[in-house]
């Protein structure tokens, strides 16, 4: 009963707004220049669905490439700066330094030296690399003092300890870094396809939002807009499923409340 | 009664922040006792244990072991269970024959006769959290067990458990040591507890970890529900209990 209310009562109140922006928008006779009803957006997203929905995919597979680049790139400097804390001293400010300059100021740039594609690659991976380093090496520092001890009373090999006790232990802030590199990413691509959108390049969605707001055709910046919400949800939800499925019976992030 | 089995010799251990634990310890070990160390909170007795598992060096004296083979072979209970949460029981059990390289097929007929010693046998697919706190610590002495040590180290293991299921754990540690004929090196902050689990308490004090007093028990006595009530075991506790006053007392 629960789950059906937990979905319920979240869509119906969608729902509730949705149909209220509808009403507003017949009542006061808004033109769509201004504002489109819900049902002319999902008209126009219908009707330019090749487009747009070519766009998605363009924008979903950067996305999901700079992420796989950020993950593997992420736990493998992780696993080496856990290696020493020389390291760790010389090459986290690097990390950091980019961690803290806003990723549309860097964006410009890299189209100066590269293709668009590139670019927009290159931007969502920066943005989803830190969280997933920051996070994976601090899971792999933080483990349990008495596991630690355990392991060293029965004279584990470091390999032994990185694969039976750190690389587990760090799964859950891993898992946690992935979720918020994976929004992180997308939002990377998105404004680099701004920048780009903006010398008239790109194919990804928020090319064609900039395309059609040049163009004065807001119902499908909206349409435009919406899909981007879709792909940041649909990347939301599968990582944390992912994170449920890993974690399910062991860690407390997994557990279902009250149980 | 044999001989030591290890002996610390003027042992001293003063930590970094500049607190002496301990100074010019002198305690054996004898093969074969069940051996507790009593005391009040913070007068050494834990980093006794870790000094014997070798987690910690002393500042000063050595640990001797009689066969230094021993000192590789040791089964340690930590106070928390200290279970790998994302192992199943088995894993955790199974996970000291791991760490010396031996196959999982291998290990398993010993792995298992462990969790049966602990009557966990039917729970070897269960997660700690699956567990309920007297069944994490049995899996954490499956684990101890398992790769059959000479010496036992108990760090209050009971300490965070209800009372009865203390009671019930004592009772089957004692059935667990007439079985395997292990030393074990017992920590603990409970006066009735040291009483009916140990061949010799050792009352420590909290000012640098002094040995305030030895209590022999006879080791031929039944550890069963009638020792717990009979008058030898209140003579046990008052002297233990006396001790322990003492103890605390020279610290304040």
């Amino acid at each position: 009963m629960t789950k059906l209310r937990d979905i319920a009562i979240p869509l119906a109140v969608f729902a509730a707004a949705l149909g209220f922006w509808e009403w507003v928008v017949a009542w006061k006779a808004i033109p769509p220049y201004v504002l489109p009803a819900p049902s002319a957006i999902l008209a126009k997203l219908v009707e330019d669905r090749a487009l747009l929905f070519s766009s998605l995919i363009a924008t979903l597979g950067v996305t999901l490439k700079a992420l796989l680049i950020a993950t593997v790139c992420g736990v493998a400097l992780a696993l080496l700066l856990a290696q020493s804390k020389w390291l760790e001293r010389a090459l986290l400010p690097f990390a950091i330094i980019l961690q803290v300059t806003p990723i549309i100021a860097i964006a410009p740039l890299l189209l100066v030296y590269m293709q668009p594609e590139n670019a927009v690659l290159v931007c969502a991976f920066l943005v989803a690399f830190f969280p997933i380093l920051s996070n994976t090496a601090l899971g792999l520092a933080s483990v349990d003092h008495a596991l630690r001890d355990l392991f060293d009373l029965y004279h584990a090999s470091a390999w032994q300890k990185l694969i039976y006790l750190r690389l587990p232990a760090a799964l859950p802030q891993f898992l946690t870094g992935l979720r918020i590199g994976g929004g992180l990413s997308l939002i990377g691509a998105i404004v680099a396809e701004l920048a780009a959108g903006a010398s008239g390049q790109g194919t990804g969605l928020a090319y064609r939002i900039v395309e059609a707001g040049f163009r004065l055709d807001i119902p499908r910046m909206f349409a435009a807009l919406a899909l981007i919400s879709a792909a940041g949800l649909a990347i939301y939800g599968a990582l944390a499923a992912l994170s449920h499925v890993l974690l399910r019976g062991w860690h407390e992030s997994a557990r279902e409340r009250g149980e | 009664m044999s001989g030591a089995l290890l002996s610390l010799h003027a042992i001293a251990k003063t930590f970094p922040n500049g607190v002496t634990a301990l100074a010019g310890l002198d305690l054996d070990v004898r093969e074969g006792e069940t051996l507790t160390l009593l005391g009040p909170s913070g007068c050494g007795k834990s980093t006794v244990l870790r000094l014997i598992a070798g987690l910690a060096k002393p500042s000063a004296g050595a640990v001797v072991w009689a066969d230094p083979r021993a000192r590789k072979n040791l089964g340690v209970v930590f106070q928390d269970a200290t279970l790998l949460p994302w192992a199943s029981v088995f894993d955790n059990a199974y996970l000291p024959l791991r760490l010396k390289g031996e196959s999982r097929a291998g290990a398993t007929p010993r792995v298992m006769e462990a969790l049966a010693r602990v009557g966990l046998a039917d729970f070897a697919a269960a997660l700690p959290r699956e567990l309920s706190g007297g069944m994490k610590m049995r899996c954490a002495i499956a684990r101890a067990l398992v790769t059959r040590p000479a010496l036992i180290l108990m760090d209050e293991p009971f300490a965070a458990l209800d009372e009865v299921t203390r009671f019930k754990l004592n009772d089957d540690l004692v059935a667990l040591k007439n079985d395997l004929g292990a030393t074990i090196v017992f920590v603990t902050h409970s006066i009735f507890e040291s009483a009916f689990l140990s061949t010799r308490i050792v009352v420590m004090s909290r000012q640098h970890g002094r040995i305030v007093e030895e209590i022999e028990i006879d080791p031929s006595l039944a550890r069963d529900s009638d020792f717990r009530m009979s008058e030898g075991f209140s003579e046990i506790c008052r002297r233990a209990s006396r001790a322990l006053r003492q103890a605390t007392g020279e610290a304040a």
